[in-house]
C-alpha cells in the first residue's frame, strides 16, 4: 500500500503539487491523467522518492518513507524515453537490479529468462541497448521494471514515443503482463483513451491538483467536477454556462437576444433544480447527425472545420452558443458554413453547478443508464 | 574539376614542410646544416638519435616530462569528473559564475603565475620535484578538463541516473559502472587536451625545476648553450617530442570530432 498524505511541491513559487492525498492498495492498477503540466511526472517523482515533497507525507505500508533514500525504496520505473545501461547487454540491464541486490546467479538466470520470454526479448539478450528498435528498447526498460518485482512500478508514459502499431500492442500486453506481481502499479498518460483501455483506477489531475480518483469507469461516466470531466475527454468535452429558467437552459447570455434554437431543455432527472446559473456538458462522440431515441434533442449547429480521420469525422461547430466538436463515424463532408441540425440524447447531458461541481440527478437509474458513455469511442 | 586536388596537396606539403625539415635536419651532421641548403641529409646519420637515447642527460629530460604530464593527467582528470558531474547534474547558488571563473583561468598567461608558484613551492620543499610542475599545470588543465567533461556528461540524459538509483545503484558505483563507460570517449578527449597542454607547457616546468625534475624544453635550451648550436642534436629531439603527442592523438581521432561536435574542445 501507498500512501500520499497531502503532498505537496513548490519549486521557487511555482506549485507543481498541490496538497495531493491518495492511497493506492497492493494489486491494482492506478491511471494518472492529465494534459502536459498537470504535474504527473512530479506526482511519480514523490512517489518514487526521487524528489522529496516540500510538505506532506509519503507511506508505504504504514511506514513514513517520506525523506528515504531512493535506492531503499522497493520501486521500479519506466520513463517515456527509452532509458537503458548503454554500456550493458540487455541481458546485464534486465539483471542489473538483481545483481545489486546479490541474487544468486541461478535466479538471476531463471528470472531474466522468464521475463525475456514474457516480452519477447530472448533473441537480443547478448545485443546492446542502442542497437535494438524502440520498442525492443522500451521492453528492456520494462523488462528490467519486472525483474526488480518491487511493490511500487511507476509507469511514466511508457509508450509515448512508440508508434502506433507498438503501442496497441504493448497496451494490451501491459496490464497481463504486471497483474500477476501483486505490485502496485503507477501508470502516468495525458490519453483519456489510454486510461480507459487500461481500466484499474484514474486519478485525473489538473496543474498539480488531484481532481477525483476512483475505479476508472466511474471517473469517466461520473465526473465529479467539469475539470475532471474536460480532462477526461478526447476530444475536448463540448460544455456550455447556462441559465436555467424553468425547464429550459438558457445557452445565451441575459443581454443578448434570445436564440430559441439554441436552448436544451432541462432533464427530468434534473427538473427539481432551482433556478440560476449552471454549467451543461456533452462528449463529443454523443452528438449526432441523425436522431438518437427517444429523449432526442435537435439543436442548429453551423459548421466552421471539417476533419476526416477515415473512420471517423470531427466537425467542428458553433452550436449551443459556444465551440463544439462532433465525432461521428463514417465520412460526412459537410459544406463550410453550413447548417445543421445536431442531435444527441437528454441522458447524455452532465449539469455542474456555478461552480463546476456535478450536479447529482435526483433519479438515479436515469443517468446511469446500462449504456451510458459507453467506453472511449 | 580536374585539379581539385591542387589545393588539398598544396596546402599539406606547406603544412608537412617544417616538420620534413625537422626530420631532415635530425639525420644531418651539425656541419652540413651550417654548410648550406639542402633538401635531404648528404651525409646520412642517426648520430644524434644514439646521442639522446644514451646520454642520461637528455633522456632523463623526457622521462622527467612524462612523469608530470602522466601525474597531471591522472589528477586533471580525477578532480575534473567530480566537478564535471556537480556542473552538469545540480542547480547551486553561482554555479554558472563559478563555471565561468573557472574558464577565466585559462585566460591568464602561464608567467603571471610562475613567481608566485615558485615562492610558494620553495618554501613549502616542492621545488624540483615532478608534482610541483603536475600541481602547476594543474591551473590550466582542471578548468579545461571541467569544461570538456561537462559537455559529454549533459549528453546523458538525467533518466539515467535516476534508474539506477532507483535500481539501487549507490552513487560511487553507478558512476563507475554505469556512468564513466557512457562517457569513456569524453574522458579520452579531456586527458589527450590535458596531455598535450602539459607537454608544451615550457615556462612553469622550466622555472619550477632545476635538477632532478628538468623537463625535456629545459634540457634542449641549455645543451644548446654549453655545446655551441648542435643544431642535429636539437632537431633529433626536436622530433622526439612530437612522437608522443602524434602516439596519443592517433588515440582519440575520432573522439575529437565528438568533442568539437559538443563545442567543447
Amino acid at each position: 500500500m501507498l500512501e500520499l498524505r497531502e503532498v505537496s511541491k513548490r519549486v521557487g513559487d511555482a506549485v507543481h503539487i498541490r496538497d495531493v492525498s491518495i492511497r493506492l492498495e497492493p494489486g491494482t492498477l492506478n491511471v494518472l491523467l492529465g494534459p502536459t503540466l498537470a504535474g504527473k511526472t512530479t506526482l511519480m517523482r514523490l512517489m518514487a522518492g526521487l524528489d522529496r515533497p516540500t510538505s506532506g507525507t509519503v507511506w508505504a505500508d504504514g511506514v513514513d518513507v517520506t525523506g528515504l533514500a531512493v535506492q531503499k525504496r522497493d520501486v521500479a520505473m519506466v520513463y517515456q524515453q527509452f532509458i537503458n545501461y548503454p554500456a550493458l547487454t540487455v541481458y546485464e540491464n534486465i539483471a542489473s537490479p538483481m545483481r545489486i541486490a546479490r541474487r544468486p546467479k541461478a535466479e538471476i538466470d531463471e528470472t531474466v529468462a522468464r521475463v525475456a520470454a514474457l516480452l519477447k526479448l530472448e533473441p537480443f539478450l547478448d545485443r546492446l541497448p542502442l542497437q535494438l528498435s524502440g520498442g525492443q528498447q522500451q521492453r528492456t526498460a520494462l523488462a528490467r521494471a519486472l525483474a526488480k518485482n518491487a511493490r511500487l512500478v511507476l509507469l511514466d508514459e511508457p509508450l509515448a514515443n512508440l508508434d502506433y502499431k507498438l503501442r496497441e500492442e504493448l497496451r494490451a500486453e501491459l496490464p497481463k503482463i504486471f497483474s500477476q506481481s501483486g505490485a502496485i502499479f503507477v501508470y502516468a498518460t495525458a490519453e483519456p483513451e489510454e486510461a480507459l483501455l487500461l481500466g484499474g483506477h484514474t486519478a485525473t489531475l489538473h496543474e498539480g491538483s488531484l481532481t477525483q480518483f476512483g475505479p476508472t469507469v466511474d471517473v469517466y461516466r461520473r465526473p465529479n467536477t467539469l475539470l475532471t470531466a474536460r480532462t477526461f475527454s478526447d476530444p475536448p468535452l463540448n460544455w456550455a454556462r447556462v441559465r436555467k429558467v424553468g425547464g429550459v437552459f438558457h445557452t445565451h447570455l441575459p443581454d443578448e437576444p434570445p436564440e430559441g434554437e439554441a436552448d436544451v431543455p432541462v432533464p427530468p432527472a434534473y427538473a427539481g433544480l432551482a433556478d440560476g446559473a449552471y454549467v451543461i456538458g456533452l462528449r463529443p462522440h454523443h452528438l449526432a447527425l441523425s436522431p438518437t431515441g427517444a429523449d432526442d434533442v435537435a439543436v442548429d449547429g453551423y459548421v466552421q472545420a471539417i476533419e476526416i480521420t477515415g473512420s471517423e469525422t470531427y466537425v467542428h461547430l458553433d452550436c449551443l452558443n459556444t465551440d463544439c466538436i462532433m465525432l461521428t463515424h463514417g465520412v460526412h463532408e459537410l459544406p463550410l458554413g453550413s447548417t445543421v441540425t445536431v442531435h444527441f440524447s437528454l441522458s447524455r447531458l452532465m449539469v455542474f453547478d456555478a461552480e463546476d461541481v456535478a450536479v447529482a440527478p435526483q433519479a438515479e437509474d436515469v443517468a446511469v443508464a446500462p449504456d451510458a458513455g459507453k467506453g472511449a469511442d | 574539376m580536374r585539379w581539385k586536388w591542387l589545393v588539398p596537396t598544396l596546402y599539406i606539403v606547406f603544412l608537412m614542410l617544417p616538420i620534413y625539415w625537422l626530420i631532415n635536419m635530425s639525420f644531418k651532421t651539425t656541419n652540413e646544416i651550417l654548410a648550406g641548403f639542402s633538401p635531404f641529409p648528404q651525409k646520412f646519420t642517426i648520430e644524434s638519435y644514439v646521442e639522446i637515447l644514451t646520454n642520461p642527460v637528455w633522456y632523463w629530460g623526457y622521462i622527467n616530462s612524462m612523469i608530470y604530464v602522466v601525474l597531471n593527467t591522472v589528477i586533471s582528470v580525477a578532480v575534473a569528473l567530480p566537478a564535471a558531474y556537480a556542473f552538469s547534474r545540480y542547480r547551486f547558488l553561482g554555479d554558472k559564475h563559478l563555471f565561468f571563473w573557472l574558464l577565466t583561468n585559462r585566460m591568464a598567461p602561464p608567467a603571471v603565475f610562475a613567481l608566485p608558484f615558485l615562492q610558494l613551492y620553495s618554501s613549502v620543499g616542492l621545488f624540483d620535484t615532478h608534482i610541483a610542475v603536475a600541481l602547476a599545470h594543474c591551473l590550466f588543465n582542471i578548468p579545461l578538463a571541467v569544461w570538456i567533461l561537462e559537455g559529454f556528461m549533459s549528453g546523458v540524459p538525467k533518466e539515467i541516473d535516476e534508474t539506477a538509483y532507483i535500481d539501487g545503484y549507490s552513487f560511487p558505483r553507478f558512476f563507475v559502472k554505469i556512468f564513466m563507460p557512457l562517457i569513456a570517449s569524453g574522458i579520452g578527449v579531456t586527458a589527450f587536451f590535458c596531455f598535450m597542454f602539459s607537454w608544451v607547457e615550457m615556462l612553469l616546468a622550466k622555472t619550477l625545476t632545476s635538477v632532478a625534475a628538468k623537463p625535456i624544453a629545459a634540457v634542449m635550451t641549455r645543451t644548446a648553450s654549453t655545446s655551441g648550436y648542435e643544431l642535429g642534436l636539437l632537431a633529433a629531439a626536436g622530433v622526439l617530442t612530437i612522437i608522443p603527442g602524434a602516439i596519443v592523438i592517433y588515440f582519440v581521432r575520432n573522439y575529437i570530432a565528438k568533442g568539437f561536435a559538443l563545442g567543447r574542445v
